[in-house]
């Protein structure tokens, strides 16, 4: 914990301009009327604002981070009870209401105080939150597989403990014997030398008025009850009957549906709409112009979705209407071009001299890749159900930052943030792609217009091609090798960085390296994306090593061991991966297996592939996947998170491409912007490695090594290196094609 | 007018005929479980049973359910007592953000309904029309075996 000491965590938490401090809420404070509702049973004590602790016993925990299938209220609230020894079958899980009492606290913390690893692509969410550290305004963030990492360590477990220790100095107080005597066990206080015992809302009220512990010990790993186990998940019982409410589940009295068609093409605007074209069609209530968008309001979704489309609306031009993809990816080529002939590339990462150690000539690999667009693609369609009246503004969504939402929609309509209300509801996935407010500002605004309640529903159409885009990219390698094979350089230069910045980042023992980019914009819009950078550069990095164990004649795995001599847990990890594929098990003629390994959030992955090639496509039998998180809180939770990101990675490298044609989107729904389905989804094991680290991320680390492996396993099969994704773009049973072994 | 057995209830409903059978659902009668996808059947996630069939409710115009039985996910747990799959769904943590497993059940209730111990080739057969974004496929396969066990050894029970 280096510099963040708990007193210092509390100390600062308490200095926090009167905020209250998340979950690092030691100090009692003063119930302000938005935690109020949260208190509600009667004699119910706050001992600080991460849990309530009611007469009957049970246990909530308050977590500030939107639930999307990740597990992460349960794992939280495991945390919690666990440093609090509560009985875990009275404790159940609240999300924090969107207030600024609320605001993510212990993850800007965690950033402050040099945890480099929160990534800085949370930044835009808020604007200069960073900056702006003593205001900790609009923040309550669920993204960058932080919410276990940060919240989890730095406010669920001290919260826990700190209640706990409150309790058995009011239990010895009250019974007169040592703090020392006092066992905690499931919600209970015991005395065994007296035989006395009481639940520990026996004592909540004494305990209360007790002044907060500065510093509460917290668990050493062999003392956790609960974590390190899988306990059933809080969230899965109301999700296999229909009761659990996602954000389009919302229905309000006197509510109306909202259809929206935003400018095809990015950057163009509304130019005129013919009103008089839908105002007379059954249930139709008005058409309200967005600026850059229309919409339509009417008694029913599908009712206002026929009128759109029957609308008769034109766009101004936005000067991109030219623009195809191929257009994008010449620019970037311009672009790496014209950069390295000015010497205008940013360099990521400089070690020894790889350009000096290349020009000295030697044997030269080299490669380009490239990625497209992605959309996210959520299951659940964007939508909101928005009412604005006297003057302030009601949201009910799935958000992944309720907070930077309330702040934008108060934007947008010109309301103080604190007029604005966001009840966050489960979230239909979230990727990255809830993150952003767009469609929350737009049903505020035709909600403001239409002066009823309104949802806002997004055709598929609309969500796939108004996304906010994983970027597409182009990125070329040079490497040296010598006499033994050994890389003695690497050379990587590509375009358009956006984070974390460590992503292109290799962990292999290379003396030079230069790491470089520059920016070509384009006008898609960028959003994160599950894994963010690493979802692209981990494809090209462990496809180019792994063109260089080819180069050498040496085994791709035992490659990439040899150059993690000095990285243990790389190894361990790429070891067990290895080992439980049966790595040196001969495959049936037409098996290839391929092997992959990288770092994201905190967390180290490796995995193994083992594909066919049936009719041009390459098919996935089987996948291995190691993982080092440091400590898995929930190990089920973490193995059905590797199996998703597998999933979602997979989904991507086989099929997984947004093209622009005349600006703007091509691609609008699942016939086609395919998805992997289940006669398609390999045998997925995973192998936990406790490692014993910093806690690492669930969420996304499973994602960035399945398009190499696959690439590679793929390669291994059939000879054939495919450079660019998606697979589907390949026909692999036509070696003679040309596009696909791109030199 | 349109009138629809949706659960054993029947309800008159003033709506367009045309008017898919999903909206009828989630706006008209409140049965919010069954969920919007794609709306051009590609994605399963509205998936209900029309006379024991599983059917996409985003393509069915409410008309062509007039005069036959639908069944929404919550009748699946038949008089409170969790159907196999429910609790197999539960048992094997199936869901992630759940979105899907309305669809996902329901379409794996109408192949058990017919195959009663489905190896994964029938399961994957029928099921490759739902979408799960959250890639919970293999839990999903082992649910269904799971539930189709379960039901085995019921039948066993009361026999
Ligand atoms: S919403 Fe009906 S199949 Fe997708
Ligand atoms: S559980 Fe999220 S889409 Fe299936």
């Amino acid at each position: 914990m280096a510099r963040w000491t708990r007193r210092a965590v509390i100390a600062t938490g308490v200095a926090a301009g009167g905020l209250l401090a998340v979950g690092v809420g030691i100090r009692r404070v003063a119930l302000s009327e938005s935690l109020a509702p949260l208190v509600a049973a009667d004699g119910e004590q706050v001992f600080h604002i991460s849990l309530t602790l009611a007469p009957d016993n049970g246990v909530t925990a308050i977590v500030p981070h939107a639930e999307m299938g990740q597990g992460v209220h349960t794992s939280l609230a495991m945390m919690l009870a666990d440093e609090l020894d509560a009985d875990w079958e009275k404790v159940s899980v609240r999300e924090a209401p969107a207030t600024r009492d609320y605001a993510n606290y212990a993850l800007a913390r965690g950033y402050l105080l040099g945890e480099r690893d929160v990534p800085g692509f949370l930044l835009p969410t808020v604007d200069g939150f960073f900056l702006a550290a003593t205001r900790f305004e609009a923040l309550q963030i669920t993204g960058g597989s932080l919410s276990v990492r940060t919240t989890g360590r730095y406010a669920m477990r001290i919260a826990g403990a700190a209640a706990r220790e409150m309790l058995v100095t009011a239990a010895a107080d009250a019974w007169a014997v040592p703090r020392a005597e006092l066992l905690t066990r499931r919600g209970e206080l015991l005395h065994a030398p007296s035989g006395r015992r009481a639940r520990y809302a026996d004592f909540a009220e004494r305990a209360a008025a007790l002044p907060e512990p500065p510093a509460p010990r917290l668990k050493a790993p062999d003392e956790f009850t609960l974590m390190g186990t899988s306990p059933p998940r809080l969230d899965v019982p109301p999700k296999v009957d229909g009761t659990a409410r996602f954000g389009i589940d919302v229905a309000l009295p006197g509510m109306r549906y909202a259809a929206v068609r935003a400018a095809p093409v990015f950057g163009a605007r509304v130019d005129s709409i013919a009103t008089e074209s839908v105002q007379d069609l059954p249930g139709v209530r008005r058409v309200v112009d967005l600026g850059d968008a229309v919409a339509v309001v009417a008694d029913g979704y599908w009712q206002a979705e026929q009128a759109l489309r029957q609308l008769d609306v034109r766009f101004t031009a936005s000067g991109n209407e030219s623009v195809d993809q191929d257009d994008i990816y010449r620019r970037f080529a311009d672009s790496l071009e014209r950069a390295a002939a000015d010497d205008a590339f940013t360099t990521d990462l400089r070690r020894g001299d790889a350009p000096g150690r290349l020009a000295a000539g030697g044997r030269l690999v080299s490669a380009e890749y490239r990625v497209p667009y992605l959309a996210h693609a959520t299951m659940e369609p964007m939508n909101c159900t928005a009412v604005v009246a006297d003057g302030r503004c009601e949201l009910w969504l799935g958000t992944q930052n309720p907070l930077g939402f309330a702040k934008d929609v108060a934007g947008a309509l010109d309301l103080d943030i604190d007029d604005v209300r966001v009840h966050n509801q489960y979230l239909g996935g979230g990727f990255g792609r809830r993150a952003f407010p767009d469609f929350a500002i737009q049903a505020a605004r035709i909600a403001r217009e239409a002066g009823t309640p309104v949802k806002l529903i997004w055709s598929r159409e609309e969500d796939m091609r108004h996304d906010h885009y994983r970027q597409a990219n182009v990125s070329r390698f040079r490497a040296l090798l010598d006499d033994t094979g050994r890389p003695q350089a690497w050379e990587n230069s590509y375009v358009d960085k956006h984070d974390p910045e460590e992503a292109p980042h290799i962990p292999y023992a290379i003396e030079n390296q230069l790491i470089r980019f520059v920016e070509s914009p384009t006008h898609v819009p960028w959003g994160f994306w599950r894994s963010v950078d690493h979802s692209l550069h981990a494809f090209f990095t462990e496809s180019f090593i792994d063109e260089l164990a080819v180069a050498a004649g040496q085994d791709p795995y035992r490659y990439r061991r040899a150059l993690l001599a000095g990285e243990p847990r790389f190894r361990a990890v790429l070891d067990l991966a290895a080992e439980r594929s049966g790595w040196d098990r001969p495959l049936p003629a037409g098996h290839g297996r391929g092997i992959a390994i990288h770092r994201s959030f905190g967390t180290i992955v490796a995995q193994v592939v083992e594909a066919t090639v049936e009719d041009g496509r390459p098919r996935v039998q089987r996948v291995v996947c190691a993982v080092d998180a440091g400590f898995a809180v929930h190990p089920d939770g973490l193995r059905a998170q590797m199996e998703s990101g597998i999933v979602y990675g997979l989904t991507a490298a086989l099929y997984g491409e947004i093209s622009i044609r005349g600006g703007a989107v091509r691609q609008g729904n699942f016939h086609d912007y395919p998805m992997l389905r289940i006669d398609e989804s390999p045998l997925i094991e995973t192998h936990i490695v406790d490692g014993g680290g910093p806690l690492g991320g669930a969420g996304e680390p499973g994602t960035p090594a399945i398009a190499p492996a696959l690439a590679n396993a793929v390669y291994a099969a059939t000879g054939i290196r495919v450079r660019e994704l998606p697979f589907a773009r390949h026909d692999l049973s036509r070696p003679e094609r040309p596009g696909r072994d791109i030199a | 007018m349109v009138t629809l057995t949706v659960n054993g209830e029947s309800h008159v409903l003033d709506v367009d005929p045309r008017t898919p059978l999903l909206w009828v659902l989630r706006e008209q009668l409140a049965l919010t479980g069954t969920k919007f996808g794609c709306g051009i059947a590609q994605c399963g996630a509205c998936t209900v049973h029309l006379d024991g069939q599983p059917v996409r409710a985003c393509v069915t115009p409410v008309a062509a359910a007039e005069g036959r039985r639908v069944r929404t996910i919550e009748d699946l747990a038949a008089g409170g007592r969790l159907h196999p799959l429910q609790q197999a769904w539960i048992d094997e943590q199936v869901p992630q953000c759940g979105y899907c497993q309305s669809g996902q059940l329901m379409a794996a209730a109408a192949l058990l309904e017919t195959n009663p111990d489905p190896d994964d080739e029938e399961i994957d057969a029928a099921l490759r029309g739902n979408i799960c974004r959250c890639g919970t496929y293999q839990r999903i396969r082992r649910g269904v075996r799971r539930a189709a066990r379960a039901l085995a050894a019921g039948e066993q029970d009361d026999g």
